[in-house]
């Protein structure tokens, strides 16, 4: 994967955040994401962020969740190996849908969990970065993406002219890889003191 | 289009004429079936009649008791997105004592007349020769039936109007002018809230549809019928409250109202149907499991009988419907589906306390619905008048409650 740069700004307080991302997005920066402690209402909207696909992988594990129930225990107490439980029919779906419905929940609820890590490229072994590691704590960190077009010294100026404090360059590796991040200096390339 | 928080409903005319058309349709049904069936006849003829008047009354009074249930329970969870239209909820809740007195009066017809052909544990000699509701006299005597109604109806409906007054008095400004009076105000109605919920609770979520319905069945007994009651009608009553914002709003009223707020009554449309759908299920399907024949003897002619069609299809519309429909989040937001579903949900639910009532009334034969669909047409006449009558007399919006604010920054 490439190694991309982006220009790091930290902001405290939602009231600058807010205008900051839509003045920023209006003059054409590409806002790479916002890192925040905290959920903020609203920020995905302002980011111009699209609506998750994960609800849809829900329902699909879900219904896969409802067949495999129904069609095992359809299977085997209907066809395989009829047992005569207290003179009910063979195929008796009341007592069964209990069963369908917990294995609807294990498996939207599994498949939703493991497809989200997969999203957010979360699994053993996989090395998270943070630009600040304020952005775990107390501020909001905004990444900027630099292309081969962005001029960084104005996009620093901007940045600072925005209501963002600690400006910074950082180079970053995208997408998903193994190792351990504070030992490769090759995936950052090297860290620039605030500017 | 006016966007004024101050401005009333004003009914154009037509909205009007359709109530009284609705209430003329209902009057026309009763007669007609009173005409052709009441009084005179055998068994089932006789009970034909009254347990259509039960059904209906009933149904539609927990119906607009439950937008009553809805504006309390948020409340009590300092809930602030539904100050946006919770003029829309009291005018609903408004229709409390004018259903509650006609329910009362079919109800206490039913328990003091001589008709015992619906209410059979009314008839003093008949329990006398039957030892199960002997047992039971307690619980299914006349007495206890009267105290028990007439305290719900007037428990419900002062309960109703102090609410109602509460809210009324912040357009004046005087009770929420400072911060003191504010959170003054706020406790005030919160302690009011919670002693409906408590009234709710020992009423139809405990108690009474065991007397009103249930007790039609008097052999039979089920501890959560009510419970199933009650989430039958609140499905219901949300869907009414959807239907009145999703109508204002289409009129240009409801300023502060917007698809989020729709949205939120989506997802309890939704929700409250599938909760429906569970104690549904879990009441059938402990019968069905024991197959007891004294508990069997409940769903023999409904899931099986002659009433199976209306059952399974009430089933489909209350649960199916719903679950599909509304799942995307798109279909909440949007108008045109939501009043659909709404519009399916009320008659689903109506279906459901059909044959709650008729089965047992009736087990030879299923009566001809088009007489209780002409006088549940009429309760809807009503309900559409006082409901009507309610939003013209104050502002549509609760512009100086303390959680206003929460209500216009609300988004899901």
């Amino acid at each position: 994967m490439a190694i991309k740069k982006f220009i790091t700004g930290n902001f405290y307080e939602e009231a600058v955040l807010f205008p900051a991302v839509k003045k920023v997005r209006r003059a054409g920066y590409k806002v790479h994401d916002v890192y925040t402690p905290f959920p903020i209402h609203g920020l995905d909207k302002e980011l111009g962020m699209k609506d998750t696909d994960l609800h849809i992988a829900g329902f699909i594990y879900g219904i896969t969740g409802t067949t495999t129930a129904i069609s095992f225990i359809g299977w085997a107490l209907a066809r395989d190996w009829q047992i005569n439980f207290g003179g009910k029919p063979f195929f008796s779906l009341p007592a069964w849908i209990p069963i369908m419905f917990e294995l609807t929940v294990l498996f939207s609820a599994v498949g939703m969990v493991l497809t989200f890590c997969w999203l957010c490229q979360l699994a053993p072994f996989v090395k998270k970065d943070h630009f600040n590691p304020r952005s775990t704590d107390d501020t909001f960190v905004m990444a900027i993406e630099c292309t081969d077009k962005t001029n960084e010294a104005e996009a620093i100026a901007f940045l600072k002219e925005a209501g963002a404090q600690d400006v910074q360059i950082q180079s970053r590796e995208t997408g998903w890889w193994f190792g351990r991040y504070d030992r490769e200096t090759v995936r950052f390339g090297k860290k620039v003191a605030a500017v | 289009m006016s966007t004024s928080t101050t401005e009333k409903f004003i009914p154009a005319k037509r909205y009007n004429t359709i109530a009284f058309a609705l209430m003329v349709v209902g009057v026309i049904a009763a007669i007609s079936l009173f005409v052709t069936t009441g009084g005179e006849g055998d068994h089932d003829n006789r009970a034909r009649f009254w347990a259509s008047l039960l059904q209906n009354s009933v149904y539609f009074l927990l119906v607009v008791n439950a937008a009553m249930f809805f504006m309390c329970a948020t409340t009590l969870a300092w809930g602030g997105w539904q100050i946006a239209f919770t003029r829309v909820t009291e005018a609903i809740a408004s229709c409390v004592p004018v259903i509650g007195v006609i329910a009362l009066v079919i109800l206490l017809a039913l328990c003091f007349g001589d008709h015992h052909t619906i209410y059979h544990w009314t008839d003093a000699e008949h329990v006398a020769h039957d030892p199960v509701l002997e047992h039971k006299s307690g619980f299914l005597s006349k007495g206890f039936f009267a105290t028990v109604t007439i305290l719900t109806v007037v428990l419900w409906s002062f309960l109703g109007w102090k609410m109602r007054q509460m809210s009324l008095k912040t357009d004046e400004g005087e009770v929420v002018s400072t911060l003191e009076k504010r959170k003054k105000f706020v406790w005030n109605n919160t302690v009011m809230a919670a002693l409906y919920i408590v009234v709710f609770a020992l009423t139809v979520m405990s108690s009474v549809p065991w007397l009103w319905i249930m007790s039609i069945d008097a052999h039979w007994y089920s501890t959560m019928f009510s419970w199933y009651n009650f989430a039958s009608t609140f499905v219901a009553g949300l869907s009414l409250i959807a239907l009145y914002v999703v109508f204002l709003k289409n009129n240009g009223y409801l300023p502060l109202v917007n698809k989020e707020h729709l949205h939120d009554l989506g997802k309890f449309i939704f929700a409250f149907s599938i909760f429906w759908t569970y104690l549904w299920f879990a009441q059938f399907m402990l019968i069905w499991y024991a197959n007891i024949p004294e508990e069997t003897v409940y769903f023999k002619p409904r899931a099986e009988g002659i009433y199976s069609a209306i059952f399974w299809m009430m089933l489909i519309i209350n649960f199916v419907a719903p679950i599909l429909i509304f799942m995307s989040r798109d279909s909440k937001r949007n108008y045109t589906i939501v009043t659909i579903v709404s519009v399916l949900v009320i008659f689903g639910h109506w279906l459901d306390f059909f044959q709650m009532v008729f089965p047992a009334v009736s087990p030879t034969k299923v009566p001809m619905i088009l007489f209780d669909m002409g006088i549940g047409l009429g309760f809807i006449g009503i309900i559409m008048f006082v409901t009507g009558r309610t939003l013209s007399k104050h502002a549509l919006t609760a512009r100086n409650h303390p959680f206003v604010k929460e209500a216009v920054i609300h988004h899901t």
